[in-house]
């Protein structure tokens, strides 16, 4: 039919027609989660963080398991400072206890208020942040500038002057520090949350699912909050290690938890009179929570990662 | 003049063609291995030659067009065939060679005006960027020459201004004017204009021509618009998965379309299919079928279900210091809807016509005037009340991938209006789901799907799908099928019209595309700066517009000014 000599046919069996607009359907569905896990699965840098957590959190429930060294008791001064023996791998501490036990036993004071404090952050920053994006206005103006006077003040300064008020001073224990931390931190979480609540809330489906007659509260709570999460997430996971540190901080300036309680803080507080001498006590505490920060601080790099919007297929 | 060399120089090339592709293929390394993005593009241009490159999404033709002018993403290669210009393979050129080609040799001007300046340098040093890259004269009087030249009045004070002080049209005018500095003998056009209202695009368009007429320039456009690249090239190439599927003289491609992709593209293309219409109006042929929506008239209910009276929004625009200056977006404006029938709203970006749309479905308030809806005005409605309205009006989006939640599987997202208007308990409400799905003809497995795991087309499939879960009477679709490719829309569109008679459902259709209005809408309200400028029958208003703008609006479809046969179809 065709006679003219530039009017070119691709061969039919060659370029065969698809049907029109059809995608491979032949995986099992994914939601964005089981995505974001499949993705997770395959990266070395989320295994090793997570085996890693989940031997500290093994240790922090049950410390019994590895150490049958009770860490407080038979403390004798004429162990102090001493070399490593049998049944105490990492020699003495300056008051003559074992210092395997001693941070054995130390990790579940750190992990609790790491996770709590995350806890406590979660809940006020996100509820915050969320309200103020969402709704915005003068609500939002209030609560910005509430939250730039918390952020204003530095971590440790603002413990210090919060740990001198009487009702702290007199009953530290875990709660007053993760309060304290939580009080000081939950601005930034805030933000995170306002800025992800502000990107999502005028997206088309949230407009879509208040012309179908969801509330406007509802619509937050059922589309905005759920796509909202994944930084906040992210940012959770690495706060973690930082409460860690700043209880270990605090801690070490006497501020923290109270001698009673077991901490690495308290422990590498307590090496400082034996720098000298022996460094291995300091470094021992010292070491664990490194590692555990760095765990923690791997799996929010991991998981960012996973959870990256642009890197979702469309 | 300058011009006149060239003009000389590509004289001198005559016989032989200054770009030739050749058995194209280019791999792009994925996480999931290598993907052959094109397999076997071969193209030909001789000097002073249009030709188009047209093609839905993913179809290869940028990806052809990039590896012309050696700027592949990173992770694409060419793996295969030859490029050669004026007879050098430069498909694995080295880099160097490949920037003393880009700008003198081979210009391109990019697809998005809003992201393709640089927001921080003054339009002004981002033209003289190109030209002291490429050794020209780069005084501020060249650079006000080059502008000048692209059709930017009082090039030096414009010159002097940031992009963000651009409209759209000026932006990809000023893009034009850097591709174009260097007088390049050939220029690439990624979609030039699909970013811009119709009648800038012409202008923008009629501009391009004259000045690669001028200058001898090739030009090779990319495109997905079939009715555009007739219209605007000599030679038409049909990439189609990744393979130059027929290639050809427009209209003799147009005119006798061979093969099977080819065709249904022909016959789908909304604005040749307008233009069809009009061919066969004109021949005295009756266009009931060629006309989608045909059914829909014949329902005898003529009650005016929506009545729209003196509707005027007027927004505050903050402008510092607790002062503020009034913007009216909807200016004085009124029309009526028949129930069963579908009524288009057109106009431009900025005419007005998305926040008519969100004031009849509630979302935003009128500052004056009044929506009439089967005789109940809706800014008198109580809470319950316009609860129960919701029901009865139901909005579809332009985007489908920013309408579905991206957390709910599609059962979910269908069944959400079900749930939240308590109907019926979770047996019926999956029930009702499965029909819907297969209203829209999707198939029932795809229900634990998520909306990131289907097609832009099965996507807005949902969407309508939810749209009607709640039996509404009326849906308001704004920009429903504008982001979706040719044969796609085409589908959803036969979906909407089949619908429409078979549930006797009102549209009102927000677009700015007036080609898709002729196929699908019986009356249509023109927009222009928030005022309506002129209303009608959709046949009334395309065969003698009364307005100048309605006419410059008409005339601005591609493909407006083809002759082709009615019959094809």
């Amino acid at each position: 039919m065709t006679t003219n000599p530039n009017h070119f046919v691709a061969p039919v069996e060659e370029t065969p027609l698809l049907a029109t607009d059809s995608k491979i359907t032949d995986q099992a569905p994914l939601s964005l989660w089981a995505e974001a896990w499949k993705k997770l699965r395959r990266r070395p840098l989320f295994i090793i963080s997570a085996v890693m957590i989940l031997i500290l959190t093994v240790i922090a429930l049950f410390p019994g398991l590895f150490t049958n060294v009770a860490p407080n008791e038979n403390c004798q001064l004429a162990n102090s400072l001493g070399a490593p023996e049998p049944g105490h791998p990492f020699g003495f501490t300056y008051q003559g206890c074992d210092v395997y036990a001693r941070v054995i036993y130390g990790t579940q004071a750190s992990l609790a208020v790491g996770f709590l404090s995350v806890i406590c952050v979660l809940i006020i920053g996100v509820t915050l942040g969320a309200i103020a994006g969402y709704y915005g206005g003068w609500l939002d103006a209030v609560l910005a500038r509430l939250g730039d006077i918390f952020f204003a003040l530095p971590l440790i300064l603002g413990a210090l002057v919060l740990t001198q008020l009487p009702m702290f001073r007199e009953n530290k224990s875990v709660w007053t520090v993760v309060l304290v931390i939580s009080l000081l931190a939950w601005p930034q979480m805030a933000r995170i949350t306002r800025g992800a609540v502000i990107e999502v809330r005028n997206a088309d489906f949230v407009t879509a699912a208040r012309s179908l007659g969801v509330s406007k509260f509802g619509a937050l709570l059922r589309h905005v909050l759920p796509n909202a999460l994944a930084p906040v997430i992210v940012l959770a996971t690495l706060e973690l290690g930082v409460f860690i540190v700043a209880e270990a901080t605090l801690s070490f300036l006497g501020i923290g938890l109270p001698p009673s309680i077991m901490s690495w803080g308290n422990d590498i507080s307590g090496a400082q009179a034996a720098i000298r001498t022996n460094v291995a006590i300091l470094l021992y505490p010292a070491a664990a929570l490194s590692i555990t920060v760095l765990s923690f601080i791997m799996l929010g790099d991991a998981v960012r990662d996973a959870l990256d919007p642009k890197s979702r297929q469309r | 003049m300058t011009s006149d060399i060239r003009i000389e120089e590509s004289g001198s090339h005559q016989a032989k063609p200054l770009l030739e592709i050749r058995d194209l293929a280019i791999t792009f390394k994925t996480g999931s291995g290598e993907v052959k993005a094109v397999k076997n593009a071969h193209l030909t241009i001789m000097p002073g030659e249009t030709v188009a490159i047209v093609g839905e999404s993913g179809s290869g033709k940028s990806t052809t067009a990039l590896a012309a002018i050696g700027l592949l993403p990173t992770n694409g290669r060419v793996s295969g065939g030859q490029i050669l210009l004026d007879g050098e393979d430069i498909a694995n050129a080295s880099e160097k060679r490949m920037i003393e080609l880009r700008g003198n040799t081979i210009g391109m001007v990019p697809q998005d005006p809003m992201s393709n300046l640089n927001p921080v340098w003054k339009i002004g040093y981002q033209v003289k960027e190109t030209l002291r890259a490429n050794g020209k004269p780069n005084g501020p009087d060249d650079v006000a020459k080059v502008l000048a030249q692209a059709g930017l009045p009082d090039a030096h004070r414009r010159a002097k201004q940031y992009p963000h002080e651009f409209s759209g049209g000026m932006r990809q005018r000023a893009l034009i004017a850097i591709g174009l500095s260097c007088q390049p003998r050939l220029l690439i056009a990624d979609e030039p204009t699909s970013a811009l209202d119709v009648t800038v695009q012409r202008q923008i368009l009629d501009h391009l021509d004259t000045m690669t007429t001028e200058l001898g320039t090739s030009v090779l456009l990319i495109t997905h618009d079939l009715g555009l690249a007739a219209e605007r090239a000599d030679k038409v190439v049909v990439m189609y998965q990744g393979n130059v599927v027929e290639a050809g003289p427009s209209l003799e491609l147009l005119r006798n379309p061979q093969h099977p992709y080819t065709q249904r593209l022909v016959a789908s293309a909304p604005s040749l299919a307008s233009r069809r219409i009009q061919v066969a109006k004109e021949q005295g042929i009756e266009t009931d079928e060629l006309l989608a929506p045909a059914d829909a008239k014949t329902v005898a209910a003529s009650d005016e279900l929506l009545k729209i009276e003196d509707l005027t929004k007027v927004f505050k625009l903050r402008s510092g210091f607790g002062r503020s200056t009034d913007f009216t977006a909807v200016d004085n404006v009124s029309f009526s809807v028949k129930r069963g029938t579908t009524t288009a709203i057109v106009g431009e970006s900025g005419s007005g016509k998305s926040t008519v749309a969100q004031m009849v479905l509630n979302l935003l308030t009128p500052t004056s005037g009044r929506i009439v809806f089967d005789g109940v005005d809706t800014s008198s409605l109580g809470r319950k009340e316009l609860f129960k309205f919701r029901r009865r009006v139901q909005p579809i989006f332009q985007d489908p991938y920013g309408s579905l939640d991206p957390m709910y599987n599609i059962f979910r997202t269908i069944e959400e209006p079900l749930r939240t208007h308590n109907v019926g308990n979770a047996a019926s409400r999956e029930k009702k789901v499965r029909e819907l799905l297969d209203q829209v003809a999707l198939p029932q497995s795809m229900m634990q799907r998520f909306p990131n795991e289907l097609s832009g087309g099965q996507r807005q499939r949902v969407a309508i799908a939810r749209a009607l879960a709640l039996d509404p009477e009326v849906i308001i679709c704004d920009e429903a099928v504008s982001a979706l490719d040719v044969l796609v829309q085409a589908q959803v569109l036969n979906l909407l019209a089949e619908l429409q008679s078979n549930l006797g459902l009102t549209y009102l259709f927000i677009t700015h595309d007036l080609a898709v209005v002729r196929q699908i809408a019986d009356h249509v309200c023109v927009m222009e700066k928030g005022k309506l400028v002129e209303t009608g029958a959709t046949d009334d208003v395309f065969e003698s517009p009364q307005m100048d703008y309605t006419k410059a609006l008409l005339n601005a479809i591609p493909g407006a000014s083809l002759m082709l046969p009615p019959e094809v179809a």
